[in-house]
Formats: structure tokens, C-alpha cells, sequence
């Protein structure tokens, strides 16, 4: 890595990749000439789509791999998850670019967005959310500089190499106030969000699955990279890994079901409604499954087994969400939204952005352990879901 | 000191001049297919009140009745929407009014998701919307007059002035006559609003949200908002303990090992 010389090789998907990124950048354009009308299907029944949802809520909780990572490497010293502790950060650092953009797009007055910085709104789980994001996407950047020090504007790196601890810390204390406070967001929703999952719980339940998606979408990234690439996962470490992830998600789920009883509304689950079966979906195969995988050993030292449990997680999380977002609400807003076709192509334009940024990254700078990085070139498909 | 609407709705006969002093007050658009009076009127950008007319029965032998409900921003006095504003884009005034800064609003929504009314509306067909919504005429208050709607209503249904007395004379006329409901919408409602209803069928069948929480809605956010400077400082201390043991830890480790080599 001692001289300058950039790569990024082409190949067919990364000419689609590009195209998509063309196709949601100039549509990105249009919405911010046009207004937001003319290009989603939002309404006053329905003033958060999509962009909110998956964009931005859904993007946050899969970055949260970042955090996490961080946390179990960094501060709590398990060194044996270190070598995938760059690759976590490259993720969860253009995750959230990808979600500043996408809230960009979704304000209506875009060139306001800096009010909040000086017209202190303090009462609004939404202030400290916009603080937080803001606050870690520079903190994220500068951890990356530390990596990108290594290679351009090298009389920089010893500052950041200083100043890393600080970032270190800083950097797992912002997500876990934001992660939760996503959730605080809907506490307000109180006599809205049907009950199966509006609760004053709602920022711990937001904050523990972000936690334990995490290891769920390294692994993910990294069977998949190895699937593409020959090379063999680091077995041990992912399953481990994902072994803390359940140790979460067994106190998410006894806590999930005693907030019900606490709350009445356990009965509400097997109604047989839209709700109830949604949400049974999102436990049993977004929790329940995982879990037995997790704790069989037999189960979870297969490859396909710690394949299931991560998409299952990954899934599970996205439906959680989605469930807040829609579902938990259509019941009360009634009428009906489905994302335009604008919608569609900005949102799968930012994840094709966020996959090329990533391949180019990963090409060009240190991220991943040496001997993987051959066949790093290959890493569409992991990186598609990485960044998604 | 807080200025409040108290609305009569057996006194309503549905003529909508409310409805008109508003939109020429305010400068609003008159759109065809938004009506803001009769059956299928309801709020929207242009729309700060809408009287929807309820068709219900009423009494033994089911008699057909026709109310008319005045439906606009009932001004809560502790506003979710006012909480829920990060850039403090909507603010409640002493004087009652909630009102609306479209210099400092960023275009979030956030308000609509609150509203424990669905009160806020969007210009959804514009470049640069604003949120839109009945500010409570604040520049008439000021100046001592009423709400242009209150102002113009030819029954009396609508009354402007102080929510204390207000709420005195509601409760007097719901005591005195027997055919109004036993209930003052308003009252607790969110905490409390500015608007205040009296009526002779049930709130429930004109539409109104009557499952609303009577705790101020902020109460719910603010108690978890109080909690954060504590808890970030708890985890910051806790993650920065970690932290140094870890290294130091660590440092100590090595040492033994170069020892260990040494040897």
C-alpha cells in the first residue's frame, strides 16, 4: 500500500450497480426540483412512508453492526472479533450517509435542515435523534480517518491514531441513544400504534435488536463474501459472535412477553388479525427459530444453520420496523399507501450506492484481514446486503 | 389568561359561515372537490375547519338526526405536536393559540405522526411545503378580538373567552339541560384543549376520538427525554471504565509476555 494507486474493476454487476445509482441520483434530483407530491405516495393519512421506514429506521438498526462490534472489540477488549471490527465500521459508516441522504430527501423544506442545530427543539425524541445521527456520522468519519490515514494524507494518521479512543467510546454511547430513541419516537403514537407494539418500552426494544442484528449481518457478509471468494469464514469468531447476539435476543424475547402481560395485551397475539399474525410471524421467525439454532451446537457449528439464523435476524428486524411503521398503524390511519415507483427506485439506488462505495473502500484501503483481500473484488452480493 | 372556543354543537345549524370568515381570514383556496362543509368535508392544507355533517339516530322510535361537527385544531394546552417539533417550529402562545413558524419548520412531519387529533395538514402539492393548520387568528386575539369563525356564527354555537370560564359555563349548561351528554370534550382530552364540546349525542357517534389518553401526551416522551442525560452519562463513565481496564489490562499482558521472552 505504498504508493497511490487507486483501483475498481468492472464487472457486469457493478455495471447494474452503477446504473441503479445513475437511475436513484437523478430521480433524487427531480424529487428535490419537484416536491414530494408529484414523486411519493404520501398523503396526510400517511406522512412517513418508505423513505422514514425503510430509509431511515430500518437503516440505522442494520448499521447498528458498528456499534456493536465496537463495543465487544474495542471497549470490552474480545480481541478474537477483531478482524472483522474495520469491515463492521465500513458498513455502519456509509449506512448512515445513506440515511442522511434519505432524510434529506424526505424533508419537505431540505434547506432548513440545519435548524435544529440552533433552534433547540429539546422536547423532541426527534432533537436527539437528529443530534446523535449528525454527532456519529462525524465521529464514524473520523474513525475511518484513522483507516484512510494509512494510505492518503499519511501526516494525519498519528492525530487520529491519538484521538481514536476518544472516538471509540464516543462512538458506542451516541448509537445506543439514538437506536433507542427511534423507538421513543413512536412512543407519542400512545392510542395509535396498536398495542402488540406500541409500549414505554419501545427505545429498549429498539436498542437490543439493534444490538443483536449486528452479528447477524457480519455473519451474513461474511458467508457471503466467502461463498463468492473461496475463502473460508472465520467459523469460530462468527459463531461466537452470534452466540452473544442470542444471549440478547433471549432477554428481548422474556422481556417482549412480559410487557405484554404487564400491558394486557398478551391476548392480542393470537387474534388471528393482520396485527396478531404479524407480529407471531415476526417473533417466531424473526426470534423464536433463531434462538433454538443459536443454542444447538450442532445447529448453530453448521454453515447452513449460522446462515438460517442470520437471515432470520436480519429478517426478523426488518419486519419489526415495517410492523411499527405499517402495519401497527393502518389499523388506526385506515386508508392505504404502497411506496411509488419513485420510492422504489431512490431506495434501491442509495443500497446500490452504498455497495459500490463499499467495494471501492474495501479495494483501495485496509479493511478487511490480508489473506481475504485477493478476492475482495467479488464481493457484490455480500456488500449488496452490507449495505442494504 | 388563555383564551378558549367553547362549541355548542346542538346549536350548529350547519351554515358554514364559520367556515368562509376563515378561509377569507387566513387567505385559504376554495377547492371543489375539498369541501369544507357537508358529509364528506375534511381538513387539509387548505381546509383549517371543516363542518362535517353526521347523520345518526336519536330517542325510542331511532328518529333520524342531522349534527353538524366544526372540526379544527382544538389547541391543546400541553401540545404534542409543540413536544414533538425538534426545531421549535410550532409553539404554543400564552394566549392559547398553537401556532405555526414556517421559517424555522424543516418539513418532518413529526407534528402529523403526534397529533392526538390528526390535526396538521402538508402542501404535499408544492416544492416547498409548509404544515398547515388553524392557528386560532393569535393577530385578532392579540388586538382583542375573537377568532374570525366565533366571530361570525349566527347561532351563538361557537363562544370565545377565557377557558376557565368557559369550562364553568359548559358545566352549567350540561347540569341544567337535561338532553346534553354528560361530558365536556375538551376537558381532559390530551391534557386539556382549548377547544372545548358540548352535545346531545354522544361524542363517540360524531366522530370524535373519545379513546383518546387523558394524560398530556408530551408526559409520555418527556419522561423517557429526562432519563437520557442520565443514562448517557451512566454508559459514557461505564463504556470509558471498560475501556481504560481493558487496555491497561492489556498493556500488562504484553509486559508478562516480553518478560516471559526475555527470559
Amino acid at each position: 500500500m505504498a504508493a497511490k494507486n487507486w483501483s475498481f474493476r468492472m464487472t457486469p454487476t457493478r455495471a447494474v450497480l452503477m446504473a441503479l445509482a445513475a437511475i436513484g441520483g437523478a430521480l433524487m434530483v427531480y424529487r428535490l426540483v419537484v416536491g414530494l407530491g408529484p414523486t411519493t405516495n404520501l398523503n396526510d393519512q400517511w406522512p412517513w412512508g418508505m423513505w422514514i421506514g425503510f430509509d431511515v429506521l430500518t437503516g440505522v438498526a442494520l448499521a447498528g453492526g458498528g456499534y456493536s462490534t465496537c463495543l465487544l472489540v474495542n471497549v470490552m477488549g474480545i480481541k478474537k472479533f477483531a478482524p472483522i471490527a474495520r469491515a463492521a465500521l465500513l458498513t455502519s459508516l456509509i449506512g448512515y450517509l445513506l440515511v442522511m441522504v434519505g432524510l434529506f430527501l424526505d424533508i419537505g423544506r431540505w434547506f432548513n435542515f440545519w435548524r435544529p442545530f440552533v433552534s433547540w427543539g429539546h422536547t423532541s425524541i426527534l432533537f436527539e435523534v437528529f443530534w446523535c445521527v449528525s454527532l456519529y456520522t462525524t465521529v464514524q468519519l473520523l474513525e475511518f480517518g484513522e483507516i484512510a490515514t494509512e494510505k492518503v494524507g499519511k501526516r494525519w494518521h498519528g492525530i487520529f491514531k491519538k484521538i481514536l479512543p476518544v472516538l471509540l467510546i464516543v462512538g458506542v454511547l451516541l448509537p445506543t441513544l439514538h437506536q433507542s430513541s427511534l423507538g421513543s419516537l413512536y412512543v407519542i403514537e400512545v392510542g395509535k400504534l396498536y398495542p402488540l407494539w406500541w409500549s414505554l418500552l419501545l427505545p429498549i426494544f429498539f436498542l437490543m435488536s439493534s444490538f443483536f442484528v449486528g452479528p447477524a449481518m457480519v455473519s451474513l457478509e461474511s458467508l457471503l463474501s466467502s461463498r463468492a471468494t473461496g475463502h473460508k469464514p472465520e467459523y469460530n469468531i462468527l459463531q461466537s459472535l452470534i452466540k452473544v447476539a442470542g444471549y440478547m435476543m433471549l432477554v428481548y424475547l422474556v422481556l417482549k412477553i412480559g410487557d405484554l402481560f404487564y400491558r394486557g395485551a398478551a391476548g392480542l397475539v393470537f387474534a388471528g388479525n393482520l396485527e396478531g399474525n404479524m407480529f407471531l410471524l415476526e417473533m417466531i421467525a424473526g426470534i423464536i427459530i433463531p434462538l433454538v439454532i443459536c443454542f444447538t451446537p450442532k445447529l448453530r457449528n453448521s454453515k447452513a444453520g449460522l446462515a438460517t439464523f442470520s437471515v432470520l435476524v436480519v429478517a426478523g428486524v426488518i419486519l419489526n420496523r415495517m410492523n411499527v411503521v405499517f402495519t401497527g398503524m393502518s389499523d388506526y390511519i385506515g386508508g392505504s399507501y404502497f411506496p411509488s415507483a419513485i420510492e422504489w427506485l431512490v431506495s434501491i439506488g442509495l443500497v446500490a450506492m452504498g455497495v459500490l462505495a463499499y467495494l471501492f473502500i474495501v479495494e483501495n484501503f485496509n479493511i478487511v484481514p490480508k489473506e481475504q483481500h485477493e478476492a475482495e473484488t467479488d464481493k457484490e452480493t455480500a456488500a449488496v446486503k452490507h449495505t442494504a | 389568561m388563555s383564551k378558549a372556543v367553547l362549541v355548542d354543537i346542538t346549536k350548529c345549524v350547519g351554515c358554514g359561515s364559520c367556515g368562509v370568515a376563515c378561509k377569507m381570514w387566513n387567505n385559504l383556496e376554495y377547492r371543489k372537490e375539498s369541501p369544507m362543509l357537508g358529509k364528506d368535508s375534511k381538513l387539509d392544507a387548505e381546509n383549517w375547519t371543516n363542518i362535517k355533517l353526521v347523520e345518526t339516530e336519536t330517542g325510542a322510535e331511532k328518529q333520524s338526526i342531522w349534527r353538524f361537527v366544526k372540526n379544527q385544531c382544538l389547541h391543546c394546552e400541553e401540545p404534542a405536536c409543540v413536544s414533538a417539533c425538534f426545531s421549535k417550529a410550532l409553539q404554543k402562545t400564552k394566549a392559547g393559540p398553537v401556532v405555526y413558524h414556517a421559517n424555522l419548520c424543516v418539513g418532518c412531519r413529526y407534528c402529523m405522526i403526534a397529533c392526538p387529533f390528526d390535526i396538521p395538514k402538508y402542501e404535499w402539492g408544492k416544492v416547498i411545503p409548509r404544515i398547515r393548520k388553524c392557528q386560532m387568528c393569535p393577530g385578532r386575539i392579540k388586538e382583542g378580538n375573537s377568532p374570525a369563525c366565533t366571530e361570525v356564527c349566527p347561532t351563538n354555537a361557537l363562544t370565545f373567552g377565557e377557558h376557565k370560564d368557559l369550562l364553568k359555563q359548559a358545566r352549567a349548561t350540561i347540569n341544567n339541560d337535561k338532553k346534553y351528554v354528560q361530558h365536556i370534550f375538551g376537558e381532559k382530552e390530551a391534557g386539556g384543549t382549548a377547544w372545548l364540546y358540548i352535545s346531545d349525542v354522544p361524542f363517540k357517534e360524531l366522530g370524535f376520538r373519545t379513546d383518546v389518553t387523558t394524560q398530556a401526551v408530551p408526559h409520555y416522551t418527556e419522561s423517557i427525554m429526562h432519563l437520557t442525560p442520565a443514562v448517557g452519562l451512566t454508559w459514557g463513565a461505564l463504556l470509558t471504565g471498560m475501556y481504560v481496564y481493558n487496555r491497561r489490562r492489556n498493556t500488562i499482558a504484553n509486559e508478562e509476555n516480553d518478560n516471559k521472552k526475555g527470559k
